[in-house]
């Protein structure tokens, strides 16, 4: 099966349930925690992990994810050693989808066709690529649809009509709703204009719709979930697994999944 | 075939660099700009309201200098200055705040943010919004904070916020990714005013036209001084703005050499330096900041630490239509280490009664060197992009008593 398979088939089954999709950096605190962490989120029952690669200049991420990619970066990773993670989760038996985060610059210094290919066969599900956006994409997107694998687009609440109709044109597997303007981090509410910013894209868009940036608690992953497909969650992982490690995290995740099966 | 110099095309593309490589949610913020730019870069009313501040704000046009004194000790070409130091506030960086500025009012925004590196573009900036009455916020690294601290008094007099950076290498580098990260929050109602020609289109060309004043001046002016052309152009090279504002009149103009002068730093070979032309294994194409340039980057496409004895060439990556004419072969790249440039701000200051910027001593530097190569007819012009009154502190702990 296609990552891209893997990913259209984590979101078709049709149980009325949105999808939970925590995102972590590799190399945050050091490399096996991290690897240990999203091998405890998968098991703990997420339906898809963000795999993070740090880079130097996170220009999307707010300081809880720009202070764990910089400790990451400290400790040596690399965009090789990320792929080398998620090959490890594939031979721990990790079956979800896995999706590569990561700024363009150290995709662009691996080469792009030697990253997509190195990275889906070590497991890689998808991409997404903030800085990224599809009409400066053409390249990445040929090849991701050559090597099977998933491309989320994204899309904010300033996207107007133009910018939806092109995500929804090029995007493959899900499109990434950034919950606010603004960087990643969490935040106390719901977004007032957040549903009808969802209800605007699904007009345009047939993909699953997965909704990231500032949710941190069950109560919002919910309230989120009532409206989205799938609700991504960053920071929030970085504080747990500082405070209170590896319980923290799989108590955590069986927490927002059961608010999500409500 | 003469190559087309007429760049960017449609999508902002200057040959392979440039484009627009930045989140979703400036997009819609970028297309409005380029629209609202589009709009008002040709309209008359717009050009002469423009101009019209030029002239009795900025203090345009600024003058150039025969620079005798320098032009004699030197024994070669004959040196002229284009003194950008004589604008208001000091540098050319108040040609691009106030047509930036003077945008974001027309486009109805109200607050402006910013980022600097040595506090000039922070203080055209907030000059150019104390003027025209907008609210301003400055983006600074920590470490230029503490090296420029007259520019840091002078915004925080000028009437802008100041914020510190504190992340990453705490210089111009971090200071726009927290800009940027301002933008992204506060897009719907912020006009983020990009001090380089550099940045995601349709910055580096809206930049380069506000500077292109430099040029337009300098080419007529050596024209009535001389009655030639000059062979070549020298100008300090950090994003490049000042640069590309000096060469673009010139551009068409096959015999006048273009020379940019990057940070040299320690050296080349000290891996501590600014330079993304010298041919340092670490610069390569990459993007950083939206646009794709030459980078300085590891192997793994982590941009690296910079260093320069001048905040505003401390910079990993460079503006794109550098790197175009570079691989065009239209403009040629050197650099000036920091001990040089400290000769060469001495050596004007002495011989020419000017105290330079340490950004503008690179041209400077650069000038000393190619000036004795020349024959006594030629004519070198350099770009003194701005005065040296903030680098005081700097200068006198590099050379303590040697002053």
């Amino acid at each position: 099966m296609s990552g891209l398979q893997l990913v259209n088939e984590t979101f078709s089954n049709a149980k009325k349930r949105a999808r939970l999709m925590p995102y972590f950096p590799v190399g945050y605190p050091d490399l096996a925690m991290s690897i240990n962490v999203m091998e405890a989120i998968a098991r703990a029952g997420a339906d898809a992990i963000e795999v993070g690669v740090p880079f130097s200049d996170p220009l999307a991420d707010g300081p809880t994810i720009q202070a764990a990619t910089q400790i990451a970066l400290e400790n040596g990773t690399t965009l090789r050693i990320c792929i080398k993670a998620v090959e490890e989760l594939r031979q721990r038996g990790v079956t979800i989808p896995l999706i590569l985060m990561s700024y363009v610059n150290p995709i662009m210094a691996y080469g792009l066709e030697a990253f997509v290919s190195d990275a889906t066969q070590a497991g890689t599900s998808g991409f997404i690529v903030p800085d990224l956006p599809a009409d400066e994409a053409d390249e990445f997107q040929k090849l991701t649809e050559k090597y099977g694998a998933a491309f989320a687009h994204f899309l904010a609440p300033t996207s107007n009509e133009s910018r939806i109709k092109l995500a929804a044109s090029r995007a493959r597997g899900f499109i990434y709703l950034i919950s606010v303007t603004g960087v990643t981090g969490e935040r106390d509410i719901v977004p007032a204009d957040l549903k009808e910013f969802v209800q605007r894209v699904r007009r345009v868009a047939s993909q699953p719709l997965a909704v990231g940036f500032g949710i941190g608690t069950p109560e919002k992953a919910r309230a989120i979930g009532e409206i989205a497909d799938g609700v991504i969650i960053g920071s929030r992982y970085i504080s747990l697994v500082k405070e209170g490690g590896l319980d923290a995290v799989v108590k955590f995740t069986r927490d927002v999944r059961e608010s999500l099966e409500k | 075939m003469k190559p087309n110099l007429n760049v960017p095309d449609e999508r902002g593309y200057y040959g392979a660099y440039g484009g627009r490589f930045v989140p979703e949610t400036i997009v819609p913020a970028l297309d409005e700009l380029t629209d609202a730019y589009g709009e008002f870069k040709d309209d008359p009313v717009f050009q002469s309201e423009l101009m019209h501040l030029h002239h009795t704000y900025t203090g345009r046009p600024t003058p150039i200098s025969f620079a005798k004194r320098l032009t004699d000790h030197l024994g070669g070409a004959q040196i002229y200055l284009k003194r950008e130091d004589l604008a208001h506030s000091g540098a050319h960086k108040i040609n691009n705040a106030l047509g930036q500025a003077l945008l974001a009012k027309r486009m109805g925004k109200k607050r402006i943010i910013a980022e600097t590196g040595a506090g000039q573009h922070g203080v055209g900036t907030a000059t150019a919004c104390a003027y025209l009455g907008l609210q301003c916020v400055i983006y600074m690294g920590s470490v230029d904070i503490a090296r420029q601290k007259p520019n840091v008094l002078r915004m925080k007099l000028l009437g802008a916020e100041v914020r510190p950076v504190e992340s990453g290498s705490k210089t111009l580098k971090d200071a726009i990714n927290e800009a940027m990260r301002d933008w992204v929050t506060n897009v719907r109602d912020t006009f983020y005013l990009l001090g380089s020609a550099l940045g995601p289109h349709p910055y580096p060309q809206m930049v380069r036209d506000f500077q292109s004043i430099i040029g337009q001046e300098a080419r007529r002016q050596i024209l009535d001084r001389t009655g030639s052309l000059p062979d070549a152009l020298v100008a300090c090279v950090g994003g490049g703005s000042n640069a590309i504002g000096l060469f673009h009149a010139f551009r068409e103009d096959e015999n006048v050499r273009l020379i940019g002068v990057e940070a040299g730093g320690e050296g080349i070979e000290s891996g501590r330096h600014a330079a993304r032309f010298a041919g340092d294994a670490k610069a390569r194409p990459g993007i950083l900041h939206g646009t794709r340039s030459y980078v300085l980057q590891n192997e793994d496409g982590q941009i690296v630490e910079t260093h320069s004895i001048s905040a505003g060439l401390d910079y990993p990556s460079v503006g794109p239509e550098h790197a175009f004419l570079r691989d065009l072969g239209r403009t040629e790249y050197t650099w000036a280490t920091d001990s040089e440039v400290l000769d060469a701000f001495q050596l004007l200051c002495r011989l020419e009664g000017i105290i330079p910027a340490l950004e503008s001593a690179h041209a400077i530097a650069e000038v000393m060197k190619l000036a004795p190569a020349l024959s006594k007819d030629a004519i070198i012009l350099a770009n003194l992009s701005g005065r040296g009154d903030k680098d005081l502190d700097t200068v006198f702990k590099a050379l303590g008593d040697a002053i």
